[in-house]
């Protein structure tokens, strides 16, 4: 088991480095650099700026300087200040000698935003699209689940066609489409809650429902389908044959197995919201690292791009872990080899 | 024997004539497919709606009276009565706050630059459908392929095949297609001429830069063919008239084309046809994001993206082709659904 466990984590490792050294080597490939525009800068300005954040190496060696900026600790005495160069992400105070401190991650300084870090993008943006992550997901399976368990417990009912029917009109209707239209109905015609902006509760809603409301139908199918499945098995028949109530038949015996397929839809599911972020935050105007990540490309914001991308990329591979972490505990028939 | 039973066996008899002829009708498992769909009604309901969008996105030149990149600097952001009455929040000018410019010319309005919404709409109808017919040819092709090659070789061969997919799906596919797609759009235009670069350009650009956007679908979607494939040759590795076909000595290639193929399709166009959807939205998201294709081609997504801009002001603008959107992925549900009861009676007893 701590075999299977440490496979799956270097798997992680090695994931995230690939993403880190195609993302790198690809967006060197990309015509145009940081400091192009339309009027040409003079060739020596392009030379010191280039210079100045070493896009002047060949670029395995900028790729080994980043990779180790960002992946060696250091440590520092004494009060520190600001500056956009090294700005760590992770900042660790030991509890001895005078301030001193174990920095690590350090995502380098945005190529065009001069007066910020990648890090301090990352950590105004970053809790914007986490949250709206979270939140799409909490009603991606507030509605899916519970739908998709009426509907099996009353096969062929009124319930259940209108919980399938629900969920059919779910997996049309994906974010780019409910984003405008909840957006026009709920939030110009009805003004019931505000059309944009972050910060109140009120305002993370309807993204968190566009967003959510897709993948509670992918839930709500699953969930039905393999409740279905559970339920015609021999030991729910024993379970109810001893005379357990119905209730706890369903929640204590089918459930946990029935949940198995669902768990590892989640994965993906994470990885679909996140696609998600990009379209929702656009069209709600919020301030999430999705739109970072777009933006960053479109202007070849190398130190960005790799920040995001890497972040990113982190979420949906520890996601994935974390599904597999819970398949295990949900059925203990697998195997660890 | 009584009088009763002969009198029963009588009445049953029309029953059993009935039951032959319908054994007679039935014209071999796709035969019988077909007429399970018919019998579908939501699929038959997808089907038409889907038949009608064709018909729009082919005869699309005919439906209208202008062109999807002509702007109309005297008509930006117009709308007709009808629309305007539709959306209670939007005010003609003339009324008290009103902003909107009043011309019935357009039947849904322009959008910000002056261009006929419905043209836009019915001429984005041609992008969607191709990403819906295309995108799953090629899921099929690289995935199937991919998993029936594992899934008959076997042994290590096909355990490296499936960690490959394996690491595929921890991948954040979505977030190196982006990169890639910004890639082709900009690297490929520079290129010099007579190289492949140069010609995959040319190609793009004269599809209005599909072809990227197929490549993209191919790169994401290709790992849940694989898997499905892989399954299904497994099981049927192993069954008689395989082993027939190899102790008469056919060749592998023969076998997993000719005997393997066949048996899989079912299933592994089922999968597909479910996924229609979801390739249609990806187009979408693409476009919406600014990399999909290539401006003025109008697609559905790049529509809303624009629309949403001004939503407050001008519903239209987004909502159509919202609508749009939304109406093509309802009927290509419901096919999926139907092609699921018609050609994969299994699987749909398991959803029952």
């Amino acid at each position: 088991m701590v075999q299977y466990f440490t496979r799956s984590l270097l798997g992680l490792l090695f994931v995230i480095f690939v993403v880190s050294v195609i993302t790198f080597f690809l967006m060197h490939q990309i015509p145009g650099g940081p400091f192009a525009r339309e009027k040409k800068l003079p060739q020596t300005i392009l030379d010191n700026l280039n210079a100045k954040y070493n896009l002047d190496d060949p670029v395995w060696k900028q790729y080994v300087d980043y990779m180790s900026d960002l992946l060696i600790p250091t440590i520092t005495t004494g009060e520190k200040k600001f500056s956009v160069i090294d700005d760590y992400l992770i900042n660790i105070k030991l509890p001895f000698g005078d301030e001193t401190t174990i920095r690590w991650m350090n995502f380098g300084p945005s190529y065009t935003d001069r007066t910020r870090s990648v890090n301090g993008i990352i950590g105004t943006h970053l809790p914007v699209s986490f949250r709206l992550g979270l939140a799409s997901m909490l009603v991606a399976m507030v509605i899916g689940i519970p739908l998709g368990t009426i509907a099996a417990l009353r096969k062929n009912s009124v319930a259940d066609y209108f919980s399938m029917s629900v969920a059919i009109l779910g997996v049309s209707i994906p974010a780019i489409v409910l984003g405008p239209l909840l957006q026009y109905v709920v939030g110009v015609e009805l003004g019931w809650l505000p059309t944009s902006g972050w910060g109140s509760f009120e305002q993370l809603i309807m993204p968190a429902v566009s967003l959510g409301f897709a993948q509670s139908a992918l839930l709500a199918r699953l969930t039905r389908a393999s409740l279905l499945q559970v339920l015609n098995e021999d030991y729910i028949r024993t379970a109810r044959a001893k005379g357990l109530r119905s209730g706890q038949v369903v929640i204590v015996h089918a459930m946990k197995n029935a949940m198995i397929p669902v768990v590892t839809v989640l994965g993906p599911l994470f990885a679909a919201l996140l696609t998600g972020t990009f379209v929702t935050e656009r069209v709600f105007g919020l301030p999430g690292l999705g739109q970072y990540f777009i933006i960053s490309i479109n202007q070849r914001d190398y130190a960005t791009i790799m920040g995001t991308t890497l972040i990113f990329a982190f979420f949906i591979v520890v996601a994935n872990f974390i599904v597999d972490l819970t398949y295990v505990w949900l059925d203990p028939r697998i195997r660890f080899d | 024997m009584t009088a009763e039973t002969t009198e029963r066996a009588a009445e049953a008899r029309p029953e059993a004539v009935r039951l032959g002829r319908e054994l007679e009708r039935s014209r071999g498992p796709w035969g019988d497919a077909a007429r399970r769909l018919i019998r579908h009604r939501a699929a038959l309901v997808g089907l038409t709606v889907i038949l009608a969008f064709v018909l729009v996105a082919v005869f699309a030149p005919y439906l209208t009276n202008y062109t999807y990149e002509k702007q109309n600097y005297t008509a930006v952001s117009t709308a007709p009565d009808w629309v305007i009455d539709l959306f209670p929040k939007m005010k003609p000018v003339g009324e008290d706050m009103g902003y909107v410019r009043v011309n019935n010319d357009y039947l849904l309005g322009t959008d910000g630059l002056g261009r006929d919404l419905w043209t836009r709409i019915i001429f984005g109808a041609r992008i969607s459908l191709a990403v819906a017919f295309v995108g799953p040819l090629t899921s099929l092709l690289v995935g199937t392929i991919y998993g029936m090659v594992s899934g008959y070789v076997g042994g290590r061969v096909d355990n490296f095949m499936m960690r490959l997919v394996d690491v595929m799906y921890a991948f954040p596919t979505l977030l190196l297609v982006i990169l890639m797609m910004v890639f082709f759009r900009s690297s490929f235009t520079q290129s010099e001429v007579g190289s492949l670069a140069y010609r995959l350009n040319k190609i793009d650009a004269a599809f209005g830069g599909m072809l990227f956007i197929f490549i993209g679908i191919g790169i994401t979607s290709w790992m849940d063919t694989a898997r499905l494939a892989r399954g299904q040759v497994l099981s049927l590795r192993e069954k008689e008239f395989i082993e027939a076909a190899r102790s008469i000595g056919v060749r592998d290639t023969a076998i997993i084309f000719r005997h393997v193929l066949p048996n899989i399709l079912g299933p592994v166009v089922v999968r597909e046809s479910l996924a229609i959807p979801r390739y249609i939205s990806f187009e979408a998201f693409l476009s919406f994001i600014g990399l999909g294709v290539n401006p003025p081609t109008p697609s559905w997504g790049s529509m809303i993206s624009e629309g949403a801009q001004a939503i407050k002001s001008y519903p239209n603008q987004a909502i159509f082709p919202a609508l749009a959107l939304f109406f093509m992925m309802f009927a290509f549900n419901f096919l999926g659904d139907g092609l699921r009861d018609a050609l994969d009676p299994r699987a749909s007893e398991a959803n029952k």
